[in-house]
């Protein structure tokens, strides 16, 4: 296991957010740090990671946490390189999220929750996206991808695959 | 036509850049408000304009920012809202993402009216592209003079700064977001003290939605009076209203608040009708948490007048034959829409953003949901019908925060609106797995909509 330690740049930036706050306000830096926190390190939040920040922060580990587990944006487990985060509230519903879960199950072979056994994918449900004029969408990474058929998602998956083939 | 106040220029070509922004007469109204008008300039034509709050609740604008506490040498903040995480509700993202300078320009503003030097963007974490579209308009606009020390040689200085949540709906909550702001849960405060007494880091603080704090642009560019003219009653100005569901058109629109709820569903300038030639059978007019209305009761009144696109309008009828604007998230269902299945995912998501502090909220939104699933899934009794009636109406109410209302508003609206279509789910286990309930509310089916 590498050691949990922010880049240079990585410091610097967290240095400019602390500095958004008044004197003493760095706890409010938390939440966009354990954002970095999780780019940098894998995509999920570890325990040695958290106490990294509460150190960072000088916050108690405790502190960090309590957070950490009531964000639902942090993943307190590992996750696979590409997570494909569905949303399945109603305005989706209505417009067919229930089989675009369906086919990405079966075509990736797994369940809601899980990743598949080369690491590449996981697949979790969400709650509202605020993209329901384009629905039905899922979370990739930074980005929404909308108005999705079986197809979409088909290429989708091949362009991760491919992604992850280059690298 | 509508008339546009918001929207009117995002058609343009490089809107979203401050040169094109400022060459289409953007931050004319920054100017005018700075060099001319002074913060009791802009207060009184905020009021004068009967601005309300357009994150849902509707309060009005200039009176919140009347409240602000101005104790001698503690500082004051704006916090902006683009929390976005009603379900229906994806407004405020268009605007960020397409006009940024706008809500720049309402912001400096809004902040010069409050006295506020320092002025914080709370940006739901699922928008992860928005913040460098904000940041880069921040950038713009500090560059050319907007921002920073002595803007305009007017001795006020301000800084707008972009925070990130991490997915939580309970953020959009005021006082849960100014939690969050400083790091913490997001765990709603008791009020009172109210936030423009003690807020961000026990300061005065405003909270207001972006679209709120963009529509102060057009405000001070035409005045209060001309605002009012917009609009009817106490709905004045325009809304944005994002439509999704069901529609041939779904997206974001702006709306003169003086049309009807017919015209806004079938007429090609907005929603364009239901798809695949349907029939409509309900909608959530302003976010998943106003109660659901059937389409009988959605395009008239109980009194049997049209109804209109405004808050009066909606709520005619109060919640026994009434919605609501909210949010403007307008969700339209055609007929081939399951209710049950709708209120099924709307329970499940709130007991999923329930913060967990009041135990009716949390005890009671996994108990609907749980109730609800049964009942969805041909597991459900008859009595499971008044025991969800009994639950909404014990958490309705007995809550911190309006999480717990909005949890319980739309099992109300489904159960008292649809009860048949409940109990036909109870009585037909098998056959509600194979098919749906459909129009049968309707002793006869829907009349065509009157050509708009």
């Amino acid at each position: 296991m590498a050691v949990v330690q922010f880049s240079e740049e990585k410091l610097n930036k967290v240095k400019e957010i602390i500095a958004r706050y008044p004197q003493g306000k760095q706890k409010s830096a938390l939440i966009p740090v354990l954002h970095l926190a999780q780019e940098a390190f894998g995509g999920w939040l570890s325990a040695e990671t958290m106490d990294y920040v509460a150190t960072l922060l000088q916050l108690e580990p405790i502190e960090v946490y309590e957070v950490a587990t009531f964000y639902s944006m942090f993943n307190l487990k590992p996750v696979g390189t590409y997570l494909f985060e569905v949303c399945q509230t109603g305005p989706c519903m209505v417009s067919g999220s229930d089989q675009i879960i369906d086919y990405i199950k079966t075509k990736l072979g797994i369940g809601v929750g899980e990743t598949t056994a080369d690491g590449l994918f996981t697949l979790k449900t969400v709650e509202c996206l605020g993209a329901c004029g384009y629905a039905p969408m899922m979370q990739l990474g930074k980005h929404y991808r909308e108005h999705l058929t079986p197809a979409k998602v088909d290429e989708i998956i091949a362009e991760c695959r491919a992604k992850a083939n280059a690298n | 036509m509508g008339r546009k106040l918001l929207l009117d220029k995002a058609h343009i070509e490089g809107i979203r850049y401050y040169d094109t922004y400022r060459a289409n007469g953007g931050y004319a109204a920054a100017e005018k408000a700075l060099k001319t008008m002074g913060p009791d300039g802009v207060l009184e034509e905020v009021k004068k304009s009967g601005l309300r709050g357009r994150g849902g609740a509707g309060f009005p604008t200039g009176m919140k920012w009347s409240f602000i506490a101005k104790p001698e040498g503690v500082p004051r903040y704006l916090v902006c809202n683009a929390d976005e995480s009603e379900p229906g509700t994806f407004k405020d993202r268009y605007l960020m993402e397409f006009i940024p300078h706008l809500l720049i320009e309402g912001l400096l503003i809004s902040s010069f009216t409050l006295g506020a030097n320092s002025c914080y963007i709370y940006i739901r974490g699922e928008y992860a592209w928005i913040p460098e579209i904000l940041e880069q308009a921040i950038a713009e606009a500090k560059n050319k003079g907007w921002l920073g020390k002595n803007i305009l040689g007017t001795g006020f200085d301000l800084e707008i700064y972009v925070q990130r949540g991490a997915g939580a709906y309970i953020c959009g909550e005021e006082t849960a977001l100014i939690e969050s702001l400083e790091g913490k849960r997001g765990n709603p405060r008791i009020k009172p003290p109210f936030p423009a007494v003690k807020g961000l880091w026990q300061s005065p603080t405003v909270v207001n939605n972006v679209e709120t704090l963009a529509a102060v642009v057009p405000i001070v560019n035409i005045g209060g009076d001309e605002y009012i003219k917009y609009g009817t009653g106490k709905s004045t100005g325009t809304k944005l209203i994002s439509a999704c569901g069901n529609i041939n058109k779904p997206g974001v629109y702006e709306i003169e608040m003086n049309i009807s709820v017919e015209e806004f569903i079938y007429s090609d300038e907005y929603c364009g009708g239901i798809k695949n030639n349907k029939r409509l059978k309900a909608c959530i007019p302003g976010g998943s948490s106003v109660p659901v209305l059937p389409a009988n009761l959605l395009l008239k009144t109980a009194k049997g007048e049209t109804r209109m696109m405004t808050y009066e309008s909606l709520a005619d009828g109060g919640f026994a034959t009434g919605s609501m604007l909210g949010s403007g998230g307008f969700i339209v269902m055609d007929e081939d829409q399951c209710i049950v299945r709708n209120t099924l995912t709307f329970a499940r998501f709130y007991h999923h953003e329930s913060c967990g502090q009041c135990s009716p909220c949390r005890e009671g939104t996994g108990w609907m949901k749980k109730v609800l699933h049964n009942i969805e899934y041909g597991k459900g009794k008859m009595s499971d019908i008044d025991l969800l009636w009994d639950i909404q109406r014990k958490i309705e109410g007995n809550t911190i925060c309006p999480l717990g209302d909005a949890a319980a508003w739309p099992v109300a609206a489904a159960i008292r609106h649809f009860r048949d279509e409940f109990e036909w789910h109870v009585a037909n286990p098998q056959e509600s797995q194979t098919r749906n309930f459909g129009l049968a509310h309707y002793a006869d089916p829907l009349p065509t909509p009157a050509a708009v």
